[in-house]
């Protein structure tokens, strides 16, 4: 009772003599965390834009580092539900490798013999069968986990080595090319991209939700009479969100295709060649939209529904959340099923962009994977973490490695670098965590 | 108590072993409605074993469980809660990561008709519950780590209220919180007992609930020493049951009581 009271009094005299900046966070109740994470990516933009003269912060970089983010971005969504309930998924990278070999075969040999080739329904059958291959590969995971009680580190390290080999197995070793045309619209690239006009009412439409998700939390909050940001807060949110769409839509709508394809474009369809070239925009590509819905989707998941409570609150105390009559272990399979599909959609992504299924496809992603939830602040003590971070540290990393290679550097120096960066950001998020108590 | 009325709780001879050893062996509870049981026993004399079977945590291995007096199938967590009989862990079994909305609902979450959590109406409930518990309670946005023990008992508490609780089983309230906090749940056990719940407190420091209870029920090495009411005996002769299982002349003695030559 009295630290009750003593905290009330506490807190109204921070109220008084709190700085500008430490006001300006309470009031927008930014996750300070998150801000931190923001500014590491763009020191480390703004050291590679130095280091290599210019070429990092090119629209044609940020584009490619979007594409070859999302893969992974994907799978992070994913690995933070599985770490915050205290597991750990070491399989992802070997699930995707059988997965994106599944969907190959499939729509390289086995849909065509029925459908013909390059029939319409063909991607989407193919992806629908990654999807049920990838879901139950998890779920097996899971039910191992939950009901025969195997740590899931032994499980999905079992799950590493068997679905590798099985990837083997598919096609005894052999790379499937190439993929079906619409599948690879998955991929990115010049065709993968849904051009200006469409990026642009991604990019309102992004702005308009942001506004209405503002004014409706505020309705909720006010119809209950709970307390409420300042005004000025939310026009700073909804202001900082818009200018972040918007701005992330220009950068893909600068990048423009490359003056071969689109001369060969601008022949097919008899349209003159201008001076100075026709520059056509890429506009966002398709991996980085379904990234980003997997993302929302995850997100939606993990804070607006039971499943993804519970999995937070067994991750904050199993024991608790089991006397609560939550059903832990379906939990737990359910956790590893969605972990699964994820995969499968990182695959389609990843085989759509190579343009092949391969057998070392998805090769150390496990790693990357987890380095991006915990860059992203899921500890791996369980109970905490968020799906933007996990997105987030996945695109910390990319830059990291993109950057690198622009500067020339060799493969090994590049995981050296990149090994010691996620060891400096764990470590530095502990001393975060040890202030914030 | 009233002896005409029904128990609210009445278990029957209920025995659990774990691995050959008789954690609780042949033991009798009741409980009535608006009353306080205190249970007491050392560390290791099957209180916590006993009442663990009650709230489901356990599975019994013998004995019966009647609810108003008619059997009830009590196999696990969830079932206990549909007899209206809630839980407080010694152990504070809440959450720590989420905040005090969530914890209060955990496992039985308000949603809006699209199946979505409906937080804002968790929250105004959680308010509305915590300030009739602790006036003082402000930090709803926050995961209940960051808590005192006694908010977080007070959590604890609402959590266990808000449901309608009939039966409550509080397994050592007090063990973890100040002195202020220790009288402030024993202000809320009164409130609870004056709106009818019956209680089961669990303790092994008889200084705790004596004075909270109407009754006690002593157990050691798994037995029941016996039943007394709290004003026909003296804490010291509670505590020669709790220590020699030697049963006062006023007592009910049971299986367990000390053999008099």
């Amino acid at each position: 009772m009295a630290d009750t009271i003593n905290s009330v009094h506490l807190n109204v005299a921070r109220g008084a003599n709190e700085n500008p900046v430490r006001r300006f966070f309470r009031a927008t109740e930014i996750d300070t965390r998150l801000l931190g994470m923001i500014g590491a990516l763009l020191i480390i933009w703004v050291s590679f834009q130095i280091s290599t003269g210019g070429l990092f912060l090119t629209p044609r970089n940020l584009w490619n580092l979007t594409v070859q983010t999302s893969s992974v971005a994907v799978m992070a969504t994913g690995m933070v539900l599985v770490i915050v309930t205290r597991n750990i998924d070491l399989s992802v990278g070997s699930v995707l490798g059988f997965c994106g070999m599944v969907m190959g075969v499939a729509q390289a040999q086995i849909l065509p013999q029925y459908l013909g080739l390059g029939h319409p329904a063909i991607w989407a059958l193919t992806l629908l069968i990654g999807l049920v291959t990838g879901a139950a590969i998890g779920a097996l995971h899971g039910l191992i986990i939950a009901f025969l009680g195997v740590p899931s580190f032994i499980v999905t390290l079992g799950g590493l080595l068997v679905w590798r080999g099985a990837t083997w197995f598919v096609t005894s070793g052999q790379t499937v090319a190439p993929m079906d045309p619409t599948f690879r619209l998955m991929g990115g690239g010049t065709e993968g991209s849904i051009g200006a006009t469409a990026s642009w009412i991604v990019g309102l439409v992004a702005c308009l939700a942001i506004i209405w998700a503002l004014l409706h939390a505020r309705r909720q909050r006010k119809r209950f009479g709970f307390p409420r940001r300042p005004v000025w807060a939310e026009y700073v949110l909804g202001g900082v969100g818009c200018v972040m769409v918007l701005g992330f839509v220009t950068v893909a709508n600068s990048y423009y295709w490359p003056a071969n394809i689109a001369r060969r474009y601008a022949d097919a369809n008899a349209i003159a060649w201008p001076e100075g070239g026709l520059l056509i925009p890429h506009g966002i590509a398709v991996p980085v939209l379904m990234a980003i819905a997997a993302g929302i989707i995850m997100t939606f998941i993990s804070t607006r529904l039971r499943f993804g409570r519970y999995v937070f609150a067994i991750g904050g105390n199993p024991e608790a959340a089991e006397l609560a009559g939550i059903k832990t272990r379906w939990v737990t399979v359910r956790i590893f099923t969605l972990m699964g599909a994820l995969c499968a959609i990182a695959a389609a992504i990843s085989t759509a962009r190579l343009n092949a299924a391969t057998n070392a496809q998805g090769e150390l992603d496990e790693l990357y994977t987890i380095a991006a939830a915990v860059i992203g602040g899921t500890s791996l003590a369980g109970g905490t973490g968020t799906i933007a971070g996990a997105m987030l540290g996945a695109f910390v990393m990319q830059s990291l490695q993109s950057g690198m290679v622009l500067l020339g550097i060799d493969s090994p120096l590049q995981r050296i670098v990149v090994g010691m960066v996620l060891v400096i950001a764990v470590w530095l998020d502990t001393v975060y965590r040890a202030r914030a108590k | 108590m009233l002896d005409n009325q029904t128990p609210l709780v009445e278990m029957r001879n209920i025995s659990i072993s774990f691995g050959g050893i008789h954690a609780v062996d042949n033991a009798s509870v009741d409980l009535y409605p608006g009353e306080v049981v205190a249970l007491l026993g050392h560390n290791g004399a099957g209180k916590s074993t006993l009442i663990k079977i009650l709230s489901g945590a356990y599975k019994r291995d013998g004995g019966e469980i009647l609810i108003n007096g008619e059997p009830a199938e009590i196999g696990n967590p969830r079932d206990a809660k549909k007899y209206g009989i809630e839980t407080i862990y010694q152990t504070l079994a809440v959450a720590d990561n989420v905040d005090a909305a969530a914890n209060l609902y955990l496992g039985r979450e308000l949603r809006t008709p699209w199946g979505t959590l409906d937080d804002v109406a968790m929250e105004a409930k959680a308010r509305e519950v915590m300030g009739r518990l602790n006036p003082n309670f402000r930090r709803f946005k926050e995961p209940v780590k960051a808590l005192s023990g006694g908010q977080r008992q007070s959590v604890a508490i609402a959590r266990a209220i808000l449901f309608n609780a009939r039966i409550l089983i509080m397994d050592e309230p007090t063990a973890a919180l100040g002195p202020q906090e220790t009288a402030q749940v024993g202000e809320l056990i009164k409130q609870l007992k004056r709106e009818g719940i019956g209680i089961f407190l669990i303790s092994h420091d008889i200084h705790d609930v004596f004075d909270l209870a109407d009754r006690v029920s002593v157990m050691k090495n798994g037995q029941v020493v016996g039943h007394a009411r709290t004003e026909d005996v003296t804490k010291d002769e509670v505590l020669g049951m709790i220590i020699l299982g030697k049963v006062p002349a006023k007592a009910v003695p049971g299986p367990g009581a000390m053999q008099m030559a």
